[in-house]
Parts: structure tokens; sequence; C-alpha cells
């Protein structure tokens, strides 16, 4: 279960941008000139405002896109297809709703070609893992949000991914269970320690959680600062963590760069709202 | 099932009418009799519904209030049944009839079935084909197939291919569309993350696509399932030498009331009892989803 991936993690972003082209023939740019460098076994977050392009910056780190310029290298190689030794765990819960939880998180093992019994037997031992045995049977929608997520993670992670790729995984849940489940990732993290890009609209768990946070600027999205987080590990729990003096300090100086993006964001977005309605 | 929909309304509706201090038992108790007196009530009119409706047209057919003539009886209805099942019909058994027509739906049902799930995932799945086919299949679509039917007759002849065929492009297009549309709305992160977790091409539409789409699939194949009874009664309406619509037909053309209105009346049990046994086979293949209000409502009704 904690057995070294086989690639060594690691991404690098030199000069990518991303355009796409809308369906009716315009251009729109999702992120301009990003250079951005995740170390092997670094936790790093991405914060900025609405719109800014970090979903996108995860999709070509995933594969799923091409950047339009720039070149994108994960575990030391170009990526072409999609990347070997990711994960990826999503805002909704990309859980297939007709198969029991088992099934659900057997499937990396199962498309890589494991046998059935050996890959069910390895669902079995990551639901152990993520406190969810005597679910294996029940349906995604049999569960709790916060059970979703759980078994999300283990889905994810269960492929022993080098990088591990989360767009505002936790979100959706409540405070509460947001919380538990930061702290759960951070523990499940340690144990195999892949390269994470983890973007969130939430500077406190961005903090709490990461080595690493990047501040993207209003879209499209550049790197507008990188701050080091020095907040010794482990952390322990995220909730007590961010009454720290240094949390403080961190909060605020990076809250001061992205407040900006932020609230210019916000203008934009009231602009068009406006716009559109003295058109219509 | 109208026990669940009934089973709140008579526990809101007990306590105030219980005396203060009754158990729960009895609470209980009494809700129960409440649902029971509340399904038999329903029977009830129910079946008073049918006696007011066959009493009032046998009585009006015997008075001469409704001419027999012309609309039948229920009796002689029954009677024509009856007689048709001992002494069979002009062309064979009466039950050779109904078989006749069951194959042909059957096989229609489900070649239209098959064809329409494999085209409408391979349109949805690949983009360009469904781009340059499309207009193809809508202006199809458009055009009234059941006369399809008589160029059906005339290439494939009286016997079961052309009715099979006629019931298979009615079903096609129901399925296909469904199937489509199906392929179409699944979830994106869905297939992203299969194919990030691994899988093939392949593997993301056995895994992820077809068991998506299969929710659209399914509530096709109730409207499709009478398409294929309706495809293959009136192929055999058109021409054939065996069949319930020949039944009809026949009966049609001696002026016989009571045979067509039999012969529906058969059809109508077969499409019910077809209908069951769907009912079964989408219970089992979408165990999976969680029960949804709007489908009690709808088996409350």
């Amino acid at each position: 279960m904690t057995a070294a991936a086989d690639t060594p993690g690691g991404v690098d972003l030199v000069g990518v941008t991303k355009r796409f082209v809308t369906p009716t023939g315009g251009v729109m740019t999702a992120i301009r000139d990003i250079n951005l460098s995740v170390a092997p076994g670094e936790f790093c977050a991405i914060v900025g405002p609405t719109g800014c392009g970090k979903s996108t910056t995860l999709t070509l780190a995933a594969g799923l896109e091409r950047p339009t310029a720039g070149t994108v290298t994960v575990s030391g190689k170009p990526v072409d297809g999609i990347t070997k030794g990711a994960s990826f765990v999503f805002q909704a819960d990309a859980l297939m709703p007709w198969k029991p939880v088992i099934d659900n998180v057997a499937l990396g093992p199962m498309f890589r070609g494991m046998p059935h019994a050996e890959s069910r037997a390895r669902a079995m031992e990551w639901l152990q893992t993520v406190g969810l045995t005597g679910f294996e049977n029940h349906y995604p929608h049999q569960l709790s949000g916060g059970m979703r997520k759980r078994v999300s993670l283990a889905a994810a992670l269960i492929n022993a991914p080098s990088i591990l790729l989360m767009d505002e995984p936790f979100s959706a849940l409540d405070v509460q269970t947001r919380a538990i489940m930061s702290n759960e990732l951070l523990n499940l993290w340690e144990r195999q320690r892949p390269s994470v890009m983890f973007v969130t609209h939430d500077l406190e768990e961005a903090i709490g959680l990461a080595d690493k946070v990047v501040v993207i600027t209003a879209g499209p999205g550049t790197v507008k600062a990188v701050f080091d987080i020095d907040l010794p590990r482990p952390r322990g729990a995220v909730q007590d963590i961010r009454f720290e003096k240094r949390f403080l300090e961190l909060y605020q100086q990076i809250w001061g760069a992205l407040r900006e993006e932020v609230e210019q964001a916000y203008a934009r977005a009231a602009d068009a709202t406006r716009n559109q309605g003295n058109t219509a | 099932m109208t026990a669940e929909i009934a089973q709140p309304q008579a526990q809101r509706e007990a306590p105030t009418q219980t005396p203060a201090g009754a158990s729960e038992q009895a609470l209980a108790a009494q809700a129960h009799a409440r649902v029971l007196r509340h399904k038999r009530l329903v029977l009830l009119g129910q079946i008073g519904i049918a006696a007011f409706i066959l009493g009032g047209w046998q009585i009006g057919a015997m008075t001469g209030v409704i001419d027999p003539f012309f609309f039948g009886s229920p009796v002689g209805i029954v009677i024509r049944l009856w007689d048709w099942g001992l002494n069979g019909t002009a062309y064979g058994s009466f039950w050779l009839q109904i078989w006749v027509t069951l194959e042909e739906a059957l096989l229609g049902f489900l070649v239209g079935v098959s064809s329409g799930i494999v085209l409408g995932v391979l349109l949805g799945e690949i983009p360009y084909l469904a781009e340059v086919i499309g207009p193809y299949i809508k202006i199809v679509n458009a055009l009234p197939r059941i006369v399809l039917g008589s160029i059906f007759v005339m290439w494939l002849g009286l016997g079961l291919p052309s009715k099979v065929v006629l019931a298979a492009v009615l079903v096609f297009f129901v399925v296909f569309f469904n199937a489509f549309q199906g392929v179409r709305s699944v979830d994106r992160n869905l297939v992203s993350n299969a194919r990030i977790l691994g899988a093939s091409r392949l593997q993301v539409v056995r895994h992820v696509v077809v068991p998506s789409a299969m929710t659209w699939i399914i509530a096709s194949l109730h409207v499709a399932l009478g398409f294929s009874i309706i495809g293959a009664i009136v192929g055999e309406f058109l021409g054939s030498q065996r069949g319930l619509g020949l039944v009809i037909a026949t009966a049609q053309n001696t002026f016989d009331a009571n045979g067509v209105f039999g012969a529906m009346l058969v059809i109508g049990a077969l499409a019910l009892s077809a209908e069951a046994l769907m009912a079964m086979v989408e219970r089992r293949l979408l165990a999976w989803q969680p029960p949804s209000n709007t489908d009690q409502n709808i088996q409350g009704l």
C-alpha cells in the first residue's frame, strides 16, 4: 500500500498558455505564461479568484488537455497523453453511481488489468484505511458527502500516484466535515508522499495543508506570487493550527496578494452582468 | 405501493381521533386498519366503474339503445373469444395467431433495441459521425414510418420478415434517440476520471458510457415495447396469412364488431403482461438508483 510509485513525481510548467476555441469560433485564454514547479513529494496549494484558470492548470498536468504554448513536464517527462502515475480528485465526486463502493475503489487496478479478486482485495484494504469497512456493498448515494469523499480519496490513492491533482475536493462539504477530511488527507499523504496540486478557494485550507501556496491572478491567470509555508510538519489538526501566530502572519501576507485579484475578478464579473443586462 | 402513500396520511389523522392516553400499539393498530379500509375502498370504486361501464353496455345492447351490430356487447365478445379458443379461426387455431404476432413483435423488438443501442452509442461517442449522419436520421424519423409497412410487405412478402422489419424500424428510432442522448449526457468528470485511472477508450465505453446511458435506454424500452406490438399488428393488417392483425382485419371486413373488440382485448392483455415483465427487468437493472419521490407519486397514482 505504501509501495513507492514507479515515477518520481514532480510537476514543471514552463511558459504555459492555454486558449480554448469557443463553439462560436472565438478564442478564450484561460491561462497565460504560467511558470510553476512542484517538487517530488511537495504539497502545493493553488489559490485564485473564480475563473482564473486554476482547474485548467490541473487538466494540463493530468494530460487531459494540451497547452497552446509552453511545456508541461511531469516526473521529468513531457506530457503527451494521459499522465502516467497521476490521480485526480474532483469537486463533485466522480464515483460511478451504478457500482457499489468496493467496485468504485477497485476501478484503478481493474483498468490496469489486475485480476478481479486481487483488485477487490486491494480495494478492501483501502476502504479499511479510509475507515469505510462494512460499507463496501453500499451504493454511493447511500453514503454521506464526507464518506463519498473518502471513497474518492481511496479510489485515487489505490493506484499509488506520484502526483495527486485535487480540484476543490472539499468545497462541497460542510465546515466540520471539511476539517476532518483535511486532517485525513494529510495523514494519507504522509504515507505515500505524492506531489500534490491542490486547487482551492479557501486560503485557510491552503495554508493549513500545503508546503507552498501559489496565488494566481484574475483570468487569464498567471502566477502572481509564491509563498513558502514554513509551518512544521506533521501539522496536526488543521482546526488548531490556524490560531498560531505564524499561520496568521502568512494568512495576512497571502491575503494581501490575493485580495486585489479577487476584487478585480469581482468587478469584471459585475461589469459583464451589467452589460448583459443593458443589451437584453 | 398505495400503502406507502396512504400511510403517512393515516398516521397524521390518527392522533386527532384517538382518546388521550391510548398506547402506541393501539395507535399502530388503528393506523393499520385505516390503511386496509382505504385500500378496500379504492378497490371497490375500481370494480364499481368496471361494473357500471360493462353492465351499461350489456343492458344497452340488450334493450336496443346501443346497436349490437356496430358496437357489439360484452357477452358477445366473450362468446366470440370462447368460440375462437375452442374452434379456432379460418386460418388455424387462435393460439397460433397470438403466437405469430408475439413472435413478430418480440423479434422486431430485439432487432430494433440492439441496433438502436449500437448506433446510438456509436454516434454519441463519435461526434463527427453524429454531425454527418444526424440530419439524415432526422429526415427518416420525420417520415410516417407506418407507411413503410407497405413497402416491406412488397419487398419481403406476406410472411414473418416484413412484420419483424416494420416493428424493428419503429422500435429503432425510439431507442436510438434515447441511447444517443444518454451517451451525450454522460458526466464528463466520470469519463475524465476513468481515463486518468488508466481506462482505455473501450473500457470507458463499457464501464462508464453504457451504464450511464442505460437509464435513458431503459426509459425508452416501455414505449419501444408498445411500438413493436403495433408494428407487428399493422404489418399483418397490410398483408399477411396469420396473426392477430389478420384476425382484426377479417372481423372488420365481415362487420364482426365483437371480433374486433375481442382481438383488441387479447392484444391489450399481451401488452400489459409484457409491460409487467419489463417493469421487473427495469427494477433489476436500475437497482442502484436512489428511490426518488417522483417514482412514488407515479406508483401512487
